[in-house]
């Protein structure tokens, strides 16, 4: 064994270390906070560009073929483009640089005493790939045919010649962005996964690190796992594409199924990876402000790895209608009614938090808590969709569209503001408002459902998704006035996040400086310095003691009891 | 309880061999999915064994003994390294580079007389398959060649770093068994 005493000694030896300038500081940092605000950053800003693509594309189909505010006229062309890039800046540019780009950088080390990640420098590397990844993606609206309009899951034939969707260029810049992407969180998951595993402080086990960290690592390992496939099947396309093959064209002999089958064996452990880091969020703010220790941690960490091995044997629900051998249907649908195992385990075990707690409705808790219930509704709908005789009258429609926004919309949304109201102190050294962050959870709430609700009625209709223009079928005209309902509700949702951008800003410049444990919790970054310095911990790292989640133990003075506090005199 | 880096929790593992076993693992993952979907369409189709057989296998066994020499010729880098030997790390890091360019002239010869004889990556399913997997194959074989050339470079300075060459030879020895599995996918069947 070569002496990791050395490697490990290397951050100690550059606790002393020289200013760096304004370059490596800000922007070519290998600091894990830095980085983690600079993924905040790019998450945000996407958030901008996919929110608008949404209210171009609500406006079309409340009033089809008319002028879009702020934009223009739209058309069945440009509405395909509107509905991909939709979804993939939404799923792979927002969802996955904030919720683990984001937050698994920022709370890894920090959450288990480590000085930064284990590859700093891959750390930085990781952004930058996906920093040019986001480029290229957004490059691909100006390059002649405009960008990729063949669906968030790109399904061959329409993908595999330029021919078919008219777009040739968009969509192989499309396909190169994804492997940008893919490259980048490799790299982040490679380092998560090698932090946690090497670098934890003195006491802390396995099974003393927060939630969210275990929630975090099992999303790292699934991306690290289920992408492999999908990359292969992007090779194959664009050999389709560029070289002529027909991998996935019946003319050539090529079987455009085998596409569904990678990607979504990609896709739906994909899901559980937007998903874990959201019900990891939700699992540190829901004992601080309930001031109990969390139910079932145990129980949470196996349902978590259940629920992570079961999504890799579920692909093909999303498949029932593909023309796949039918008998794949029942097994699928069995294993994808049992996921929802592990899952109910979840939600009970927040709801058991909650019982006998003393809340306190702060603005990360309100979100948490919109996230336990919004998360309720998407896991029940998803049952439908899940077993087959039901899924075949309800598949791509809008039925699904409102599924996976409450599921979805709820982890990334709901989650990801409980994340970021819960640790801006840490993260910026400064609070939020109260009062504004109330205001902008309450009108978050309200028009996520006047949206998304709704859109259940009219899948059940039978609308179907990635239609341009519902005026264009008889038997949809009665369903309009709730597209038109739905579209001012979507506008209003997006106005709805302006005391969230006015909050984040004032927060920044005037915020009041936030102490090191305003919200009183146990977890290790609390004891850090708000916000943390350069290397974390001055001279000593941390030692840990106990779990995560010991409030209201009578060992304490007070009613939380943090994990690096080491108590003496337990007699009296 | 002394609390410096060296009393941490986290395991006594170099960390740069845990990110590897992992990089590996969405490795597995990668050609995994290559070779389950040429499974399966082969499986599906018929008339590919005919294909198959305007491969040379000679040549791809010879190129398959290279391959795994310079696996071999990695090891004893690495057993230099234990030894404390720079003369023999350099003499073997420089085999196995050594190895791994005649593997891909070798590749390139098999290429091209394949094209000559008119089987492109578009002359049917199979070789569609053929060109994709070998291709990700030798750009991997590429990857290892230039880590290896670099570990060549730096051991000039002496034996620093010398954990480098034990992640190198992982990987090598990863692409390695990739191309075992391959070689009778590809041409034996």
């Amino acid at each position: 064994m070569s002496d990791p005493v050395a490697v490990l000694a290397i951050p100690e030896a550059s606790l002393h270390h020289e200013e760096l300038g304004f370059w490596r500081t800000y922007l070519f940092s290998t600091e894990h906070k830095t980085i983690g605000k600079q993924y905040l950053s790019l998450g945000l800003f996407m958030t901008i560009v996919g929110g608008f693509l949404a209210y171009v594309m609500r406006w079309q189909l409340a009033y089809p073929d008319t002028e879009v505010p702020g934009w223009g006229f739209v058309g069945p062309e440009f509405y395909n483009v509107l509905v991909t890039m939709h979804g993939t800046i939404m799923v792979f540019f927002v969802a996955m640089p904030i919720l683990l780009g984001a937050f698994g950088n920022f709370l890894i080390p920090l959450m288990i005493g480590a000085r930064d990640m284990a590859f700093p420098r891959l750390n930085m590397l990781s952004f930058w790939t996906l920093f040019v990844g986001t480029l290229v993606l957004l490059a691909s609206f100006f390059v002649p045919g405009g960008a990729a309009s063949a669906g968030w899951t790109g399904y061959p034939p329409l993908s595999a010649k330029a021919i078919y969707t008219g777009v040739n260029w968009g969509l192989n810049l499309w396909i190169l962005a994804h492997a940008i992407e893919f490259a980048s969180f490799l790299m982040g998951g490679v380092n998560f996964l090698t932090t946690a595993i090497t670098m934890r402080a003195p006491g802390m086990t396995f099974f003393r690190l927060p939630l969210v960290v275990w929630q975090l690592l099992t999303a790292a390992t699934l991306f690290l796992l289920s992408v492999g496939p999908l990359i292969a099947g992007a090779v194959m396309l664009l050999m389709d594409r560029i070289a002529g093959t027909s991998f996935f064209l019946p003319e050539g002999g090529g079987e455009p199924l085998l596409w569904q089958h990678l990607f979504w064996f990609f896709g739906h452990p994909e899901v559980y990876v937007i998903l874990l880091p959201a019900v990891g969020f939700v699992c540190e703010v829901l004992p601080v402000f309930c001031r109990k220790p969390l139910f079932g941690y145990r129980w949470i960490i196996y349902s978590t790895i259940t629920a992570g091995i079961l999504s890799f044997v579920v692909w093909a629900h999303h498949m029932f209608l593909s023309g796949m051998d039918p008998r794949l249907a029942m097994p699928f649908s069995i294993t994808t009614i049992l996921i929802s195992v592990p899952f109910a385990i979840l939600v009970f075990a927040m709801i058991a938090t909650l019982w006998g707690g003393s809340i306190r409705f702060t603005t990360p808790m309100l979100f948490a808590l919109g996230f336990v219930s919004m998360f309720i509704v998407g896991g029940l709908t998803g049952i439908f969709n899940g077993s087959a005789p039901a899924d075949i009258y309800i598949t791509d429609t809008y039925f699904v569209v409102g599924h996976f926004h409450y599921t979805l919309f709820s982890a990334v949304v709901f989650g990801g503001f409980a994340g970021i109201y819960f640790w801006f102190p840490k993260m910026f050294g400064r609070m939020m408002n109260e009062t504004l962050g109330k205001v902008h959870f309450w009108l978050t709430l309200i028009f996520f459902n006047a949206t998304f609700f709704p859109m259940h009625i009219l899948g059940l209709g039978g609308m179907m998704r990635r239609i341009a223009n519902p005026m264009q079928y008889q038997f949809l005209q009665p369903l309009q006035p709730i597209n038109v309902f739905i579209t001012f509700s979507a506008i209003l949702l997006l106005v709805a996040q302006i005391p969230f951008a006015v909050n984040f800003v004032w927060g920044l410049v005037a915020g009041t400086p936030a102490e090191r444990n305003p919200w009183e919790a146990n977890t290790l970054e609390w004891a850090a310095p708000s916000p943390p310095p350069h290397l974390n911990w001055g001279e000593a790292i941390p030692t840990v003691h106990r779990g995560p989640y010991e409030y209201s133990s009578p060992e304490g003075p007070e009613d939380w009891l943090p994990q690096d506090r080491l108590v003496v005199a337990r007699s009296s | 309880m002394e609390t410096t880096a060296a009393t941490r929790a986290g395991t006594d593992i170099l960390p740069g061999k845990v990110g590897v076993w992992w990089f590996l693992a969405s490795e597995v993952m990668l050609f995994g999915g290559l070779i389950g979907s040429f499974i399966v369409s082969r499986l599906g189709s018929s008339g590919w064994s005919g294909e198959a057989a305007h491969l040379s296998v000679p040549v791809a066994a010879i190129n398959t003994l290279v391959l795994l020499t310079s696996s071999m010729t990695m090891v004893m880098a690495f057993g230099a390294v234990e030894k404390g030997d720079p003369r023999g790390l350099r003499t073997y890091l420089f085999l196995t580079v050594l190895l791994g360019l005649t593997f891909l002239g070798i590749k390139a010869y098999e290429y091209s007389s394949e094209v000559a004889a008119g089987f492109t990556p578009v002359t049917g399913l199979f070789w569609s398959f053929y060109y994709t997997m070998t291709g990700l194959h030798a750009l991997h074989v590429l990857a290892g060649i230039i880590t290896n050339l670099a570990l060549f470079v730096m051991a000039r300075r002496g034996l620093r770093n010398q954990h480098r060459v034990e992640l190198a030879g992982l990987y090598w020895h990863f692409v390695d068994i990739v191309w075992i599995f391959l070689f009778p996918l590809l041409y034996l069947t």
